[in-house]
């Protein structure tokens, strides 16, 4: 089929998708960012069916189905389930390589959540390995006002 | 026809608004599936199986099937993602018929939702459109709706009062709908003085952006009758997505309507649509389509579609009422805008359609219309359909 | 079940089909499956395109290949997401009675855009997309955390890599037939680890065409069906971090559901050949021991032992598998072909003895959602 091809050079369009968006947060997950923000308190959500505690919190349980309902604190300390050293500059990193990245599970919280794990080099990051919350000077209702994860000293 | 009987069981959805910024996209969705659930008597433990849709671009999550799931209930089930562009929800009713009617689920829930605040509709809707031959001319989707209208106003000689008439009926509806987005009556004159968007479409001719979700809930024959003791029967699907591309469309008139509808009406043995049909649920983007489309699905002869929607026919009380939760022109949320109006459908077979019941509802048709000018369609009847 | 695969066709596997669009592929999938089955297109009475606007950058993406796969004149919908979840949908529309003929396609052009951030996309806006992360960075957490569970090596992940390029020099359709060493994997770029380059699936562009048909309908035609024993799909929870990332667990699930509407009690035993979805090295392993085909953390250790290997005991990916060429959203449905292919005997340089296979596909990241298909040459 790629005969009619011969003698014609194949031409390429280039072009890209550039739709702006804005993404609610929802009041579970605003609550959550402006605590870590105002207080830099860690909040995790349990669900009343399972007691699983949540953090990130979510407002419905993924097991039960059911509206999660107790705000918790957990952390600022918690534990490395698993992670992954990026070496390739990937196109979706913001950051420059190396960057290590985890996940990391809260004392007190069930889940885990994703963030990145420095003041260590990164090959001697281990699975289970005890670390804790930094937050970061620069106040941001986000995921990013905890800058990262440290080991514990 | 089909090997199982499939109905319908039980509906819900969100109260749509232009902005939800309490909630985020899995709890939009959330609020959807657990009126639905509500609505059946069951629980998310009772569904074997979840059908999801939306348009990617319009919040920019890829995978929407699996983000979904803290939303859908879909942990350790069957999850699959369907989508078509507009006609999404109709796409994704569809489907959940056919898993049902195959056997290989009995109870499944559908669920079509979109938050289109969270982007630039028009630009995502660009997209849609070929990069090499029609994405630079044409801009979004309300240029090509407005060619549909001046092809047909050039062949039927209709005018911009005609479409107005038809926006007008669809927004006094909507104030019986307390779902509804847009729930304010306007007159013609108030019609025909907003702004004009594309010649001959006024700004009060066609549908809003909306955030909002719709969850349906089918289930086998053998299950339905337990679950409600009026089940939304499905009688038959049908739908054509003929074009690939705009150049190709026979603008003027809507052929994957015209084509869906004699393939729907044959497999239920519907010969006289106007007279057999109790109530229909368009998607309707805007107004003209109103008059148009209604001559594809023969339910009056070419041209006529303006005589008859003046004659108040299609109004709440009238022969064939249309829209009776006042349809997009009150509400769009795309991705679930399908699936609403096959809700709405099955609320009015099912007699629960509350401030905006139609009487005596044996058979209702529900559409959804998208991507190159495309047509679904389901006929839906209070009693059981033959097998 | 009722209802058999009657027609395959598969484009070739490459890096870039420059000279070709989504609806070329498609047109050229389509029809080399209804000549496989020796058919036209006015003998399919509805088809199912799988398509994924994010991959395609087109909205609305099942419209670019509506003309293609001879949609115009007939009923049809779009499934997003992996070809097996678009052949599933297929076989729901033929069991249901409503058609007879189902055409399914799944294509996908990976030269055309930037995996990385498509699969970036993937992650949740609100808490962890803007820590960067990909298909191959989320993998490589997944790689760990099964290595780190069950003592799988990177050696053993390696060998997976040699095992299955090695293979695809039989496969005239895959894009990266090599011998390799398991050195040359631990020595090739270090991308995320503990993947390396050469853990890791290529881009790739692609499209597979095949049509399901109903019993009575595969009784009109002169050709081998295979028939279709069961299929099931199952999804896990979304966040990473709400999931015990070294266990398949939905996959256990589909796979348990397959093989009882199959009938089927002992798999290792009673399956013949597997192609699975091995988009990373170690999830070649994963899989095989979430479809039941080595119990938990032994997968390692029987592919040392050959037992996967072409000649093996249970073949796994005699067509080089998604490591020798990874079509996204076309993968899991050319996984299918290739065993209908297997179970025909004409499967060419890479026949095995099969009676009965398994395909398999995903959908999202780390295998969170997964589609099992049994296949099965005798009705």
């Amino acid at each position: 089929m790629e005969d009619i091809f011969n003698g014609i050079e194949p031409q390429v369009y280039k072009s890209q998708i550039s739709v702006p968006y804005q993404w609610w947060a929802g009041e579970t997950a605003s609550k959550f960012f402006i605590t870590l923000r105002d207080e830099k308190k860690i909040l995790g959500k349990q669900c009343p069916q399972c007691g699983k505690v949540f953090c990130p919190p979510k407002k419905t349980c993924t097991y039960c189905y059911v509206e999660t309902n107790e705000w918790k604190e957990v952390g600022p300390k918690g534990k490395v389930l698993t992670y992954t050293i990026v070496y390739r500059q990937l196109a979706s990193l913001k950051k420059k390589v190396p960057v290590a990245c985890g996940l990391i599970q809260l004392e007190g919280s069930d889940n885990a959540m994703l963030h990145y794990i420095e003041e260590i080099e990164p090959e001697k990051i281990t699975t289970g390995m005890q670390v804790e919350a930094v937050f970061a000077d620069e106040k941001s209702a986000s995921i990013h006002a905890i800058s990262h994860f440290r080991p514990v000293k | 026809m089909a090997k199982r009987r499939v109905a319908i069981v039980g509906t819900g959805q969100t109260h749509h608004r232009s902005h939800r910024p309490d909630v985020n996209g899995q709890e939009l969705i959330h609020e959807a599936v657990t009126r639905a659930l509500e609505d059946a008597d069951l629980s998310i433990k009772n569904i074997d199986a979840i059908l999801i849709g939306n348009m990617d671009h319009f919040e920019g999550i890829n995978y929407v099937d699996c983000w979904s799931i803290d939303g859908s209930g879909g942990y350790h089930k069957p999850v699959i993602k369907l989508t078509t562009g507009g006609t999404t929800g109709s796409t994704l009713a569809i489907g959940g018929y056919h898993f049902v009617a195959s056997g290989m689920f009995d109870k499944v829930l559908i669920i079509g939702w979109e938050k289109n605040s969270e982007s630039d509709t028009t630009g995502a809707i660009t997209t849609a459109f070929d990069p090499v031959w029609d994405r630079l001319v044409f801009a979004g989707a309300i240029s090509g709706l407005a060619v549909e209208a001046q092809a047909y106003m050039a062949k039927y000689g209709a005018t911009d009062r005609d479409g107005a008439r038809v926006s007008v009926r669809d927004r006094k509806h909507a104030c019986n709908n307390p779902y509804a987005q847009l729930r304010k009556e306007v007159t013609l004159e108030e019609v025909l003085a907003s702004p004009m968007l594309a010649d001959p479409i006024h700004l009060l001719d066609v549908c809003p952006r909306t955030d909002g979700a719709c969850a349906v809930i089918m289930a086998s024959e053998e299950y339905a009758e337990k679950i409600t003791s009026t089940p939304d029967w499905i009688w038959a699907t049908a739908n054509r997505h003929k074009y690939t591309y705009l150049g190709d469309v026979n603008w003027g008139e809507l052929d994957s309507m015209a084509q869906a509808s004699q393939d729907l009406f044959k497999k239920c043995g519907i010969t006289e649509p106007r007279k057999q049909i109790d109530v229909i649920e368009m998607y309707q983007p805007y107004s003209f389509a109103g008059i148009i489309w209604i001559e594809d699905m023969g339910i009056v002869p070419r041209g006529k579609g303006a005589e008859y929607i003046w004659s108040g026919a299609t109004d709440m009380g009238g022969e064939l009422p249309i829209n009776p939760s006042g349809g997009v022109i009150a509400c769009n949320p795309i991705g679930a805008t399908g699936l609403i109006r096959c809700a709405e459908a099955a609320m009015q077979v099912m007699g629960k359609a509350e401030g905006r019941q139609v009487p005596d509802v044996n058979f209702a048709v529900s559409t959804g219309f998208g991507g190159c000018m495309w047509t679904d369609m389901i006929l839906h009847g209070k009693k059981k359909p033959n097998l | 079940m009722e209802a058999a695969i009657i027609g395959i066709g598969m484009t070739t596997i490459e890096k870039s089909k420059i000279g070709a669009t989504y609806a070329d592929l498609v047109w050229e999938a389509v029809n080399k499956a209804l000549n496989d089955a020796g058919i036209g297109i006015e003998d399919i009475d509805n088809v199912i395109t799988t398509s994924s606007d994010f991959w395609d950058g087109r909205t609305i993406s099942c419209m670019a290949v509506g003309d293609a796969s001879g949609v115009r004149y007939k009923n049809c919908s779009a499934v997003e997401g992996d070809g097996t979840f678009g052949a599933a949908y297929a076989l729901a529309r033929t069991l249901s009675g409503d058609y007879n003929t189902t055409l399914v396609t799944a294509h996908s052009k990976g030269s055309e855009s930037i995996s990385s951030i498509i699969t970036n996309a993937a992650f949740d806006p609100i808490y962890q997309r803007s820590f960067g992360l990909d298909m191959i960075s989320a993998s490589a957490m997944q790689a760990r955390a099964y290595m780190h569970a069950t003592g799988t090596t990177a050696e053993q992940l390696a060998l997976v890599s040699c095992k299955n390029h090695k293979n695809a020099k039989d496969n005239p359709y895959a894009q990266l037939p090599m011998d390799i060493t398991v050195e040359d994997v631990l020595n090739s770029e270090m991308i995320a680890d503990p993947l390396h380059k050469l853990d890791c699936s290529p881009v790739s562009d692609g499209c597979c065409a095949i049509i399901i048909a109903n019993a009575d309908f595969v009784k009109k035609l002169n050709v081998k069906p295979v028939w279709i024993k069961g299929v099931a799909f199952c999804a896990d929870a979304y966040f990473m971090g709400d999931r015990d990332l070294s266990k398949a667990r939905a996959l256990e699930e589909a796979a348990k559901k397959a093989y009882t509407m199959a009938g089927i009690t002992n798999p290792q035993k009673e399956i013949d050949i597997a192609e699975v979805y091995d988009a990373f090295t170690y999830q070649e392993l994963m899989w095989i021991e979430g479809l039941g085909l080595a119990e938990y953390g032994k997968a390692g250790t029987m592919l040392e032992k050959g037992m996967f290997n072409k000649d093996g005991r249970l073949p796994v990916n005699p067509s080089g598998g998604l490591l020798s060429g990874h079509p996204v959203i076309a993968a899991g449905l050319y996984r299918i072909a290739e065993v209908v292919l297997q179970l025909r005997g004409q499967a060419g340089e890479r026949q095995v003895n099969a009676r009965r296979g398994v395909a398999q596909g995903v959908n999202g990241l780390c295998g969170q959602s997964h589609c099992v298909w049994v296949l099965d040459k005798d009705k």
